[in-house]
């Protein structure tokens, strides 16, 4: 059986569209050094580490031992894992699988990236196969835009839906010092104003480019409780794919991968009433609509309600149901950080170390992950102990 | 702060990895692409075991992970189910902006068929009908057919 396993841990950088004054490997020692600072462990205390970024974005490929220095794993148990847009939740994913295996203890897990570094764009387009897709549909935004013209249709949801969105984000950002959009708030008319790119996402309907990096802790039962005065319990974790064909996938219903991923998560962690059992959610919204659509596919409310329950004020900070506290992926976007972002915020949240951003009480929180091809990572974790 | 950095100017380094590729196909979507460019046909292949019928084809179903072997003659016809309009532009876009990217249900096909559509634009919805129109000069790639022209 699993050991049970909890995050004692979490370190980030202050994210910057560019952090000239840092190399890649300077930049993961911050979030490292902060993350052991935040558990009092010291580097020698880690059995092994986990590291991912996105492929491509620093034309960096043995990332594990090139970080050495900045990772603190010189002589120690490396793994690379990159997944993606999914990279940060998969790195947190498989630092729970090593301590829940019993082979470690307490693992180090490090999403980072150097967005500044490459043409983003080009770089992403990799994930398209390159027969079939990638020059006849290229691109992060068109995917996006495509689900969300096709969601428009459906539902009748508006730009200024999902502008409501854009704007909670940047609202809540104003209570993060760490986030790329902190003290930058917008209004929707900022949103319906901004350019448009393809339609119908505009260019504050977008995540931006982020440097950064983020650093998580994992300790195993017996050892987490004496690192860490509230440790946030792993209650499960669910990771779904699907195909790599873009025109497989059914823009016309909800994301499959994240209505998988959060029902077996949800079923493992045994919560049965999603909206009334998780306290507060850090998703990897990567563009406004996914905050419409994408809690659909949840379970948070059903098809074609998402406008309402966002505008109703659910969502917001104070809401039953606080997404995004940190101000989310449209506020801070170094990708192989993103999704560990959002499971270090979730952790935070469960430890009561959130400062400003902190929602009061929190039992549960959820923190998922999204890549390319429309595939999702869901961690949920807890104040208690998982049975 | 170290006295040092009051004086450091950040500095950053230029560079540019270009790699060439040569992908392999395979026998099945060569068989497509031959006929794209041969004989300006659309074939896919039909999955025994689920009955999904996919374009372009596959050499097996990656839902029942079994092997594909019955083939499909497509038409050129088909309908929207979702689109964008993109209107920036960028080198690795197959054509200039505004186009559209959309998702084509190709009549007789149960997975859709990701294309462009360049004129038009300002009548595209989900559900127009459309058809390929295909270049003159074919070479073998997704790209023989120019864009999907609306009906
Ligand atoms: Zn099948």
């Amino acid at each position: 059986m699993a050991r049970r396993v909890a995050i004692v841990g979490t370190g980030q950088t202050y994210h910057k569209s560019h952090r000239l004054d840092v190399n890649g490997r300077e930049l993961i020692n911050e979030a490292v050094t902060r993350a052991l600072a935040d558990c009092e462990l010291s580097i020698a205390d880690i059995d092994a580490i986990i590291i991912g970024n996105m492929d491509h974005f620093e034309s960096i490929n043995y990332v594990d031992t090139w970080s050495v220095e900045g990772s603190g794993g010189y002589m120690k148990p490396i793994m690379k894992v990159t997944t993606g847009g999914t990279t940060g939740s998969s790195v947190a994913i498989a630092g729970y699988y090593h301590v829940a295996s019993g082979l470690f203890d307490k693992v180090l897990a490090i999403g980072w990236e150097k967005n500044s570094e490459s043409d983003t764009t080009a770089a992403i387009v990799t994930c398209s196969d390159p027969i079939w897709d990638r020059f006849s549909y290229s691109g992060a935004i068109p995917s996006l835009a495509t689900e969300a013209s096709a969601y428009m249709e459906q539902y009748g949801a508006t730009q200024e839906d999902a502008a409501r969105v854009a704007v909670r984000e940047r609202t809540h950002a104003l209570n993060n010092p760490y986030a790329q959009m902190y003290n930058r708030p917008i209004t929707i008319k900022d949103v319906m104003e901004s350019p448009m790119l393809a339609y119908p996402i505009k260019l504050l309907d977008v995540c931006p480019r982020t440097d950064g990096a983020c650093a998580v802790v994992f300790a195993a039962e017996g050892v987490a409780e004496k690192i860490a005065v509230r440790p946030a319990w792993v209650k499960s974790c669910s990771v779904r794919h699907t195909t790599t064909w873009f025109g497989d996938v059914d823009y016309n219903t909800g994301m499959l991968s994240l209505k998988r991923a959060s029902k077996e998560a949800f079923e493992k962690a045994g919560i049965k009433d999603p909206v009334e059992e998780i306290d507060v959610a850090e998703l990897y919204l990567p563009y406004s609509y996914a905050g419409l659509k994408w809690i659909e596919a949840i379970g948070f409310c059903g098809p074609g309600e998402g406008p309402k329950f966002i505008w109703d004020g659910n969502t917001d900070m104070g809401g039953k149901l606080p997404i995004n506290p940190s101000g989310g992926v449209m506020c801070t976007n170094c990708i192989g950080a993103t999704a560990l972002l959002r499971v270090a915020e979730a952790a935070i949240q469960i430890m009561g170390k959130g400062e400003a951003r902190q929602v009061p009480d929190v039992t549960n929180a959820m923190a998922t992950g999204f890549g390319g091809c429309w595939w999702s990572d869901v961690v949920i974790l807890g104040k208690d102990k998982p049975n | 702060m170290s006295e040092w950095l009051q004086d450091v100017k950040d500095l950053t380094l230029k560079g540019q990895i270009k790699v060439p590729y040569t992908w392999s196909v395979g026998e099945v979507g060569s068989r497509f692409l031959v006929a794209l460019r041969d004989e300006k046909k659309i074939i896919g292949n039909r999955c025994k075991n689920c009955s999904t019928v996919y374009v372009p084809p596959r050499k097996n179903c990656g839902r029942c992970f079994k092997d594909i072997d019955e083939w499909v003659e497509l038409g050129s016809k088909g309908i929207v189910t979702a689109y964008t309009i993109v209107r920036y532009d960028y080198p690795l876009q197959p054509t200039k902006a505004p186009f559209a990217y959309a998702i084509i249900k190709l009549d007789g096909a149960d997975v859709g068929f990701v294309h462009i559509i360049k004129e038009g634009l300002d009548k595209l919805k989900m559900g127009t009908r459309v058809r390929a129109s295909f270049k003159e000069d074919r070479k073998g790639n997704i790209l023989d057919i120019d864009s999907f022209t609306i009906i």
